[in-house]
């Protein structure tokens, strides 16, 4: 199992979500994040005053899935959540070891 | 419409408020709908205060300082309410001498429900206790304009002291000596004695009456400055002393460092927009009549706000490359401000021109010259307010002109509009100015000295970078 962490631009959640929900990912977590990569940041002008804004508001999503859906699930999200321009994300996979559903106790791929 | 040019020496005009100390021969009678007016307009000034420059200064702040601004400009209503009726009227608007009155109406005393305050007409008068409490609004508004000079980094309890010592020792004599002048009556019925005297010795008798009753007035009045509505008593007023406050407080902590952008526009935009609805109160109301008079103040007051907030949006776009929503509204209060003097006086189209001119002289120095000279005036009192009623009291001095459109300046000895005199309005105007900026800039240098060995001025740093809302005041502005 793998969790699949994506940073992306918040107007592009729906899109990955329905991308998700078409191979079969069934749920994912979101977190409103703040963050600078290669996009940087911005500026603001308050009456004269500049203010360079380094941290830009991104989503993040976490989904966990089995080790045969990492590919599809990154391929999903990859052509979603693409704009082309910089500022689209990142993907980053990491082992997942154990997985259990609270309400009945199942557990790893089960789980899912 | 109002104000007089007593002799020749241009002894003229002057403002919004006024009043008659004494009660003339003919008995005047309150007007019903004069008053009905005045009740109107003084809950729309409440209205400028709280919520509405409340909301204007506190979305303009951090969120961690968010309730401690509402505060400071709640306080500063409340106490300025109570030391008004307490003597501030009596301060204020009682004869005296020519900078400050006297203690004669202290605790109100003396005033019923029947007594009379004058207007700017013969034998219109509204009730004593509107009156009072019309201008007991501005004495509040005053100097809760000077708390977004300091905001987030001053301790409320040097406001809590800084406040009613600012009001008594700054506001009131300035009010004096703008505002008050014996009254339409009392001059007109000296004036009528004097023609009806027959010999020499009671035209002698008349004449030293007379010259008795124009005597009773204060200052600046006497100088000639006209002030319709409170540009230099309200806004220079309160714009230098928060300049003043600014520089010995010193910058906030990480200033021009740090993000300090605005932590909600869109309270600012509500309560800009109050401020507009109410400031009709404010200057429509400074007529104290629901005359023409009120109705011309009105119309002012739209289209100078207007020209105001495109000239700055449209100034921005061009220097900065984009219109915003916090320049539209900076750009609005800035013509609040600059037509707050000419209301009554200015033509729509001189207003206008007023509208345009102040939107571009105040983005200038919010943005050029305050950024230059290094200070950090948190939310532009200085650069809005003191800046806007500046350009607002020269204009006025300009735009009253009739041939320019406005409406000349009363003369009651003469009973009728007396004649335009541009080099002595403007000297006129400059003594208002001048004698306001010095007062007001020096007066609340000695003042904030004072709380800062009381009590001292400044927040700790750590209490800065916690914020106000938590440390002072144990509350948070959002939880969510």
């Amino acid at each position: 199992m793998k969790i699949v962490m994506a940073i992306i631009k918040p107007f592009k959640l729906e899109e990955v979500r329905d991308a998700l929900t078409a191979i079969g990912v069934h749920g994912l977590t979101v977190t409103e994040v703040k963050g600078y990569g290669r996009q940087k940041g911005h500026t603001e002008i308050y009456r004269g005053a500049e203010y360079a804004v380094s941290f830009l508001p991104k989503i993040k999503i976490e989904v966990a899935v089995g080790r045969d859906q990492v590919d599809k699930t990154i391929d999903a999200i990859t052509s979603a959540a693409k704009t082309g321009q910089i500022g689209d994300g990142k993907i980053f996979v990491m082992n997942l070891d154990h997985a259990v559903r609270i309400r009945t106790g199942e557990a790893d791929a089960a789980a899912l | 419409m109002t104000f007089k040019r007593p002799y020749g020496a241009g002894l003229a005009a002057l403002a919004a408020g006024l009043f008659a100390a004494t009660a003339a021969c003919a008995e005047p009678t309150i007007n019903k709908g004069d008053n009905a007016w005045m009740l109107t307009s003084t809950v729309l000034v409440l209205l400028m205060t709280i919520p509405g420059l409340a909301l204007f200064y506190g979305g303009l702040v951090r969120s961690k300082n968010m309730l401690s601004v509402l505060m400071q400009v709640f306080y500063t209503v409340c106490i300025v309410t109570i030391i008004w009726a307490l003597y501030g009227y009596s301060l204020a608007f009682t004869g005296g001498s020519d900078f400050i009155g006297g203690f004669s109406k202290a605790f109100l005393m003396g005033v019923t429900p029947d007594s009379k305050a004058a207007t700017f007409s013969v034998d219109a008068n509204i009730s004593e206790l509107v009156y009072i409490c019309f201008q007991m609004t501005f004495a509040a508004i005053t100097p809760a304009l000077i708390v977004g000079a300091f905001a987030e980094r001053m301790k409320f309890a040097a406001i809590a002291l800084f406040i009613p010592l600012w009001v008594t020792l700054i506001y009131f004599p300035i009010a004096h000596m703008v505002w008050y002048w014996p009254g339409p009556d009392a001059i007109t019925d000296a004036v009528k004695a004097l023609a009806a005297a027959g010999d020499e010795a009671a035209k002698k008798a008349a004449q030293a009456k007379l010259d008795e009753v124009m005597a009773d007035g204060g200052f600046i009045f006497k100088k000639g400055a006209i002030d319709f509505a409170g540009g230099t008593v309200v806004h220079i007023n309160a714009g230098i002393a928060g300049l003043v406050g600014a520089l010995l407080i010193g910058k906030r902590t990480g200033y021009g460092k740090e993000l300090m952008a605005p932590h909600s526009l869109t309270l600012s935009m509500v309560g800009a927009s109050l401020l507009w609805v109410g400031w009709f109160g404010f200057n429509a109301g400074s007529n104290l009549e629901a005359s023409g008079g009120a109705a011309l103040a009105m119309t002012n007051s739209f289209v100078a706000t207007a020209a105001a907030a495109l000239a700055w949006m449209f100034a921005e776009w061009l220097v900065r490359g984009h219109p915003s929503m916090l320049g539209v509204i900076s750009g609005a209060v800035a013509g609040l401000v600059a037509v707050t003097p000419a209301a009554g006086f200015a033509g729509p189209m001189g207003a206008i021109v007023l509208g345009l001119v102040v939107g571009v002289v105040c983005l200038f120095f919010c943005t050029v010259v305050k950024n230059s000279l290094g200070y950090d005036d948190s939310l532009d009192v200085f650069g809005v307010h003191c800046i806007g009623g500046i350009v607002g009291a020269i204009g006025t001095g300009i735009l009253v002109n009739p041939a320019l459109g406005g409406t000349g300046v009363m003369d009651y000895v003469a009973g009728k509009v007396g004649d335009y005199d541009f080099v002595a309005q403007m000297t006129s105007q400059v003594w208002g100015v001048c004698t306001t900026l010095l007062w007001s800039g020096i007066g609340s240098a000695i003042l904030y000295k004072v709380v800062d060995v009381i009590v001292g001025l400044r927040a700790t740093v750590e209490v800065e970078r916690e914020g106000l809302d938590l440390t002072e005041h144990t509350e948070r502005a959002y939880n969510m």
